[in-house]
């Protein structure tokens, strides 16, 4: 054989890869990945398309007499729609997007434009339950040893972290960059990390799951910090216990001085606390951040107390401390010589201890995936590729990512963020580069594609792309808005 | 588009490594420290991506009929499936295509062994093994015969054990009912070698011989009707295996294990395994360890007649 293949007039030639077979209708080729299909080169890996009846319908009630025969879809059949996951990706970009769908929703014909993305500029915002400390801000994120991203600016009840983008995927070493794209990829995939910061604490993590700080998983956000506790509990001490110290790292709160004291009359009790005093009944610092009561170092309550003024205070006088969270907790009561004496918690003040507890919720790791989609891809979706930036600026364009909806950043570009816990399973994946590959679908009104010099020639009717072998139909989500009702501007 | 972007590269939730570029998809697995795990790894998937565009090049030359003094090709994995498929072409047409899987297999580990230090590795190019097996270190191989809907323990029809003490360090299957065209009717062969390129030409070799020309129960087509680029050219290639009459069975077998036999006294093999319609025979040194194939049957009321060569 000389290499020289005379094709059939019916074969194609594939172009997804170097081997360039040429394949038969109706046959695959050397990767059983792609195929000929009525003379069209098509992907045969499962491509996931969500179906709307099955989140729906799944909590529908048979109606129709005979259950039995009846699958639990509605009448109308299901909706599709077609997800990037699974899609395949272009490159390069200048070809159009693998798949260019067109379907009706609501009477209006809607077109949507699915790939999967390779993304450098990308990287996670974790956002961590727990007023522990992990470490201070701008410290490193190691994975592995290597730098992978740092510990950012703390919100209400939770600490941050950015991980990934391109200075730690393709700026650093190979290494650096390897450990980063894994670490991004796991979280992405909901798996679980080990990360730690530098001069701070390890963490385990994963999206959606509790996350575990120096081994100590974290059940709960605090309610509020020391002062708020205090303005949203006052009411309740009031009569049953003559001072409060809700204990925090950030505000540790004092009852008696507290604006919310003052206005329920609650007497003056001397008590002088360590630390330094921002407003009225409010603290800071009055230990070392750690991970013991209320986000702070100390085990011993008393610790942070420096004494009562003996003019002021009584002997007998009833003290409650309590950790922002409700998880510690300890009742004194003054003796003689005004020395606190612990003694067992009474029911009454049980109670609002263990409504703090209540008002803390379950300790969540939230993982929000964040990359620029604002480069060539869009060359897959228009020839022209600002139009495409301004149709999703001025909500024409509806962005989901494996049918989540994305958050799009004002300003230049189409830049973007995902919760990847309403994403379906194993949605991402990578590339050696390294970068990450993350499915994202563009879905706007046929006529707006068309006015943005959308690739019309390449658009194929939905019946036709659920039709194709190999996908795998998964439920929408329930918590998802469906990606085909228009983003809420005019078609 | 080069491999570097084309490829996908994926750690599996239970830490094996996916590699799939084009045709080429590879199962990694290794056992040691973490560490060199993710060196070895690495270095895998940096040399993965060459592969396919390595190979490509000199596709002609790989398609063509091996002859006893091929043109050596110039890439390492196209030299090592030329030199595997020559002790075959005297006898056979063969093309080095016969031992790609098993070629590409033995690169990935070669990588990986040069580059970290790991008391196991195996590299799995869909069905075509090679392993690494440091002192004392082992690995149990199941057969699969068919293929089952849902895969579990009850889906084996057999298992051995490979040993650091054995000489086999490649494991392939071929068949007509793999992924590759077939010219003979087996189900599966499995060959243990000392390479897996040489087991992945070998077990092709053997595939090819279980045969039963004529046989009306045997649908086969020319290779280029299915895959014009086909290295099979207008050969037929099998597509189809009726019932099959106990004597036929054993007829086909026996060929398959006549050229297994021989090649096993030429050294080129281990030991081999050949499956058709049920029947399962192998074949292997004398005071080896236990091929226990015939323990799990595919169909139990052919068990008795499992033979041994």
């Amino acid at each position: 054989m000389t290499g020289e293949i005379l094709a059939p007039e019916d074969a194609i030639r594939c172009d997804a890869c170097p081997v360039a077979c040429f394949i038969k209708p109706g046959r695959a080729g050397a990767c059983d990945r792609y195929g000929n299909k009525d003379g069209k080169l098509v992907r045969l890996d499962p491509h996931v398309i969500l179906e709307r009846s099955l989140a729906q319908g799944a909590e529908a009630v048979a109606f129709l007499g005979n259950a039995k025969d009846w699958d639990g879809t509605l009448v109308r059949g299901p909706e599709h729609f077609v997800t990037a996951i699974g899609a395949g990706t272009t490159y390069p970009d200048y070809k159009p997007a693998p798949f260019i769908v067109s379907s009706k929703f609501d009477g209006v014909d809607m077109v949507t434009v699915v790939t999967e993305g390779i993304f450098s500029y990308c990287g996670v915002k974790v956002k961590i339950d727990t007023d522990r400390y992990i470490g201070a801000e701008r410290s490193l994120v190691r994975a592995d040893g290597e730098a992978v991203g740092h510990v950012t600016t703390s919100e209400y009840g939770s600490q941050m972290l950015s991980l990934g983008g391109v200075h730690h995927l393709t700026g650093g070493s190979r290494k650096q960059g390897t450990a980063t794209c894994e670490t991004l990829l796991s979280l992405c995939n909901g798996k679980e990390v080990g990360l730690t910061v530098d001069d701070g604490a390890s963490l385990l993590i994963a999206a959606g799951k509790p996350p575990a700080i120096d081994g100590n998983l974290e059940e709960r956000m605090r309610v509020g910090c020391g002062s708020a506790t205090i303005g949203i509990f006052a009411r309740q001490w009031a009569g049953k216990v003559d001072e409060v110290v809700v204990v925090d790292d950030h505000i540790t709160g004092v009852l008696s001085e507290h604006q919310a004291g003052k206005v329920l009359d609650t007497a003056p009790t001397g008590i002088k606390i360590a630390g330094r005093r921002s407003t009225a009944g409010r603290y800071f610092q009055v230990a070392e951040p750690g991970t013991s009561w209320g986000g702070t170092n100390i085990t011993d309550p008393l610790s942070i107390i420096k004494g009562f003024n003996a003019k002021v205070a009584w002997p007998g006088l009833r003290l409650l401390m309590v950790s922002t969270t409700g998880e510690q907790f300890a009742y004194f009561e003054l003796d003689e010589a005004l020395h606190p004496v612990e003694k067992e918690l009474p029911q009454s003040l049980r109670e609002s201890v263990d409504r703090i507890r209540e008002n803390c919720e379950p300790a969540m790791t939230s993982v929000l995936f964040m990359c620029g989609a604002g480069g060539s891809l869009r060359a897959g979706v228009t020839e022209n590729p600002v139009r495409l930036t301004r149709s999703i600026k001025e909500k024409i364009t509806r962005v989901t990512c494996g049918g989540a909806p994305a958050y799009i950043w004002p300003g230049g570009g189409i830049t973007l963020m995902v919760d990847v816990t309403r994403m379906p399973a194993n949605s991402f994946g990578y590339v050696p580069t390294p970068a990450i590959v993350a499915p994202i679908e563009f879905t706007l009104p046929v006529e707006a594609y068309r006015a943005m010099g959308g690739h019309m020639d390449c658009i194929r009717p939905l019946a036709d792309v659920i039709a194709d072998e190999n996908q795998q139909k998964i439920a929408m989500r329930a918590e998802n808005p469906w990606p085909l009702t228009t983003a809420g501007g005019k078609p | 588009m080069t491999g570097k972007e084309r490829a996908q590269i994926c750690l599996l939730r239970d830490g094996r490594l996916h590699l799939n570029d084009g045709p080429i998809d590879l199962i990694v697995d290794a056992t040691g420290e973490a560490g060199e795990i993710g060196a070895a790894y690495a270095a895998a998937a940096s040399r993965f991506v060459e592969i396919l565009d390595e190979l490509c090049s000199e596709l002609p030359l790989l398609r063509a009929k091996a002859g006893t003094g091929s043109t050596m090709p110039a890439g390492p994995i196209a030299r090592r499936m030329t030199k595997a498929v020559q002790p075959f072409a005297r006898e056979v047409f063969i093309t080095p295509m016969a031992a790609v899987a098993g070629s590409v297999a033995e690169e990935i580990l070669s990588v990986m062994t040069y580059s970290a230090k790991l008391s196991r590795i195996s590299v799995n190019n869909g069905g075509d093994i090679a392993i690494h097996l440091s002192h004392g270190q082992r690995y149990r191989i199941g057969i699969v015969s068919g293929l089952p809907d849902y895969f579990d323990s009850d889906s084996l029809s057999g298992s051995f054990d490979i040993t650091s003490e054995d000489p086999s360090r490649g494991i392939a299957t071929s068949g007509w009912k793999g992924r590759s065209f077939s010219l003979g009717i087996a189900d599966a062969i499995t060959v243990l070698a000392r390479t897996a390129a040489m087991a992945d030409a070998a077990a092709t070799v053997i595939a090819n011989a279980v045969d039963l020309p004529g046989n009306p129960a045997i649908v086969s087509v020319p290779a280029c009707d299915l895959a014009p680029d086909s290295d099979l050219g207008h050969l037929l290639v099998t597509r189809h295996v009726g019932a099959l009459s106990r004597d036929e069975i054993s007829l086909a077998l026996s060929k398959g294990s006549a050229v297994a036999r021989d090649l096993h006294t030429r050294k080129l093999i281990d030991s081999a395994a050949l499956s058709l319609q049920g029947v399962i025979c192998t074949l292997q040194p004398e005071n080896s360890r236990d091929w226990d194939a015939s323990s799990t049957p595919v169909n139990p009321r052919q068990d008795r007649e499992a033979c041994h060569a």
